[in-house]
């Protein structure tokens, strides 16, 4: 059962898509959007630039360094890329 | 007539077996074109060719398990005639009988027509990629797809009748086990370590990504790889390889970058000539390479070229790595993590983000004197990060 308005659903799909191309192994079912996100999957900086860089590829989002630190979570990254794209904020 | 054998793809390869032709029997090959896939113990590579010429014989088939060294193509030299060149088999005939049969090479034409068809054989690259993943043979099965084409469901069920998978983390911890334990047995390490204060090159790494699009943004390990690569040209005994018991100087200054693998294990692929590239240009080579290792596509020569190694450990959080050389290299070179220290500089103790970088050498190259030079020489070029952004020829 799946309530996400599209935007919020292309959403999470988009960024699940990239991590999944750097981090295949990862299913995103088990991953906590409220915990560490590089805690509960091993990126190192040239993974976690790779997939900012997709990102940017796929949402047409460019996130400067000095936000890095507020993309701790991934409810952090939802919430930083709806506010970047202009997407009215969702229950997740 | 040219034999172009199965080229050694790492010190721990003994032997690998054919994916997957990218060549037919009347195709024009140049140095660096990629002529095969080769599983090795560690990764699918595609191995690319040194010479030039005109393939005449394909003389392995796909599935082939072999020796490094086994012939693999036949190629006409430029000018060479198909017909000059089944003379000289023929004349060759009588010594190759007395040499050791390479293991399953097919010279008959009957075979070699078969290994044309199978590399004909229609499968999408993601089929061909799953295949690979399931240490699946193409030329094995039926395809169901248009007009004959192995579908991805072909693969599968093909992997499922053929009982439990290839256990690559096994042949992998294997392979660096063999390497380490005769880098451990073979050569006489010694390590040193020196404390750098990165506070300029820190500041100089955010002035420059600032504002910058993502693109353009730079991680540290690009300016401390370019500065290894250019502390070496002054330290040629450092670089290069031991072979039959003497040094061998590398023909220029490749660095391996040791890349830990999703699913275990660890690939040090090389990149070529850093001291001649600008900094963007070596982020680049080095997402690519990061990448493309992940993903277990990295070619032959990537495989075999590098004249050193760089590793770093500090993402994970160490402050000093005490590295083993990869043979038939001489030296590796290890960094941490870069952390806040305390550091006493122009008599004050003031907090300094430093890192810690290592030296591994071996004694039958070089003496701690020169290496420890070595080491203050990258520090020293670190604290002048902006002399590190154009490449030097």
């Amino acid at each position: 059962m799946n309530m996400l308005p599209d935007g919020a659903d292309a959403l999470r799909k988009a960024v699940f898509d990239t991590l999944h191309r750097i981090a295949p192994e990862v299913l995103p079912d088990e991953l906590e959007s409220g915990v560490p996100l590089r805690d509960q999957v091993d990126l190192d900086s040239m993974d976690w630039l790779n997939f900012l860089l997709g990102l940017h590829a796929g949402l047409g989002v460019d996130i400067p360094e000095a936000d890095y630190m507020k993309l701790v979570t991934l409810d952090d990254l939802f919430s930083y890329l709806e506010a970047k794209l202009g997407q009215s904020s969702v229950r997740r | 007539m040219i034999e172009f054998k199965l080229p050694s793809l790492g010190a721990e390869m003994e032997e690998g077996t054919l994916l997957e032709w990218r060549i037919k029997p009347g195709d024009k090959v140049s140095k660096g074109d990629v002529i095969a896939v080769v599983d090795t113990s560690k990764s699918a590579i595609d191995v690319e060719i040194w010479q030039e010429g005109v393939v005449h014989e394909l003389t392995l088939k796909i599935g082939d398990k072999v020796p490094v060294g086994t012939p693999m193509v036949r190629l006409l030299e430029p000018g060479e005639s198909a017909e000059h060149a089944e003379v000289q088999q023929r004349n060759a005939a009588p010594s190759l009988a007395a040499t050791p049969a390479p293991v399953a090479a097919p010279d008959s034409p009957a075979a070699a027509a078969a290994a044309q068809s199978e590399m004909r054989r229609p499968a999408s690259p993601a089929a061909r990629a799953l295949a690979r993943e399931l240490d699946v043979d193409l030329a094995a099965i039926n395809g169901t797809g248009p007009r004959g084409a192995i579908t991805r469901e072909d693969i599968e069920k093909a992997a499922a009748s053929k009982g439990p998978p290839k256990d690559r983390t096994t042949e992998m911890r294997h392979a660096i086990g063999a390497a380490m334990a005769r880098s451990k047995r073979e050569i006489p390490h010694y390590y040193l370590a020196t404390d750098v204060p990165m506070a300029r090159a820190s500041a100089w790494l955010a002035q420059r990504n600032e504002g910058r699009a993502i693109t353009g943004r730079l991680l540290m390990a690009a300016p401390l790889l370019k500065a290894v690569a250019l502390a070496f040209k002054k330290y040629p005994e450092l670089n290069g390889w031991f072979q039959n018991g003497a040094f061998v100087p590398g023909a220029g200054i490749h660095l391996g970058v040791a890349i830990s693998l999703r699913q275990g294990g660890l690939i040090a692929p090389a990149i070529r000539d850093i001291a001649s590239m600008n900094l963007d240009e070596l982020m680049h080579r080095l997402a690519d390479l990061v990448a493309r290792a992940r993903a277990l596509t990295l070619r032959s020569s990537e495989m075999s070229d590098a004249t050193i190694t760089v590793t770093n450990l500090g993402e994970q959080g160490v402050d000093l790595v005490q590295g083993v050389i990869y043979p038939p290299q001489v030296a590796l070179v290890g960094f941490g993590k870069i952390t806040d220290r305390p550091w006493v500089e122009k008599g004050k103790l003031v907090a300094m983000p430093v890192l810690t970088a290592s030296l591994s050498a071996d004694h039958r190259t070089s003496d701690g004197h020169r290496g420890a030079l070595f080491l203050t020489h990258v520090a020293g070029l670190l604290q002048e990060p902006e002399k590190l952004e154009e490449g030097k020829p």
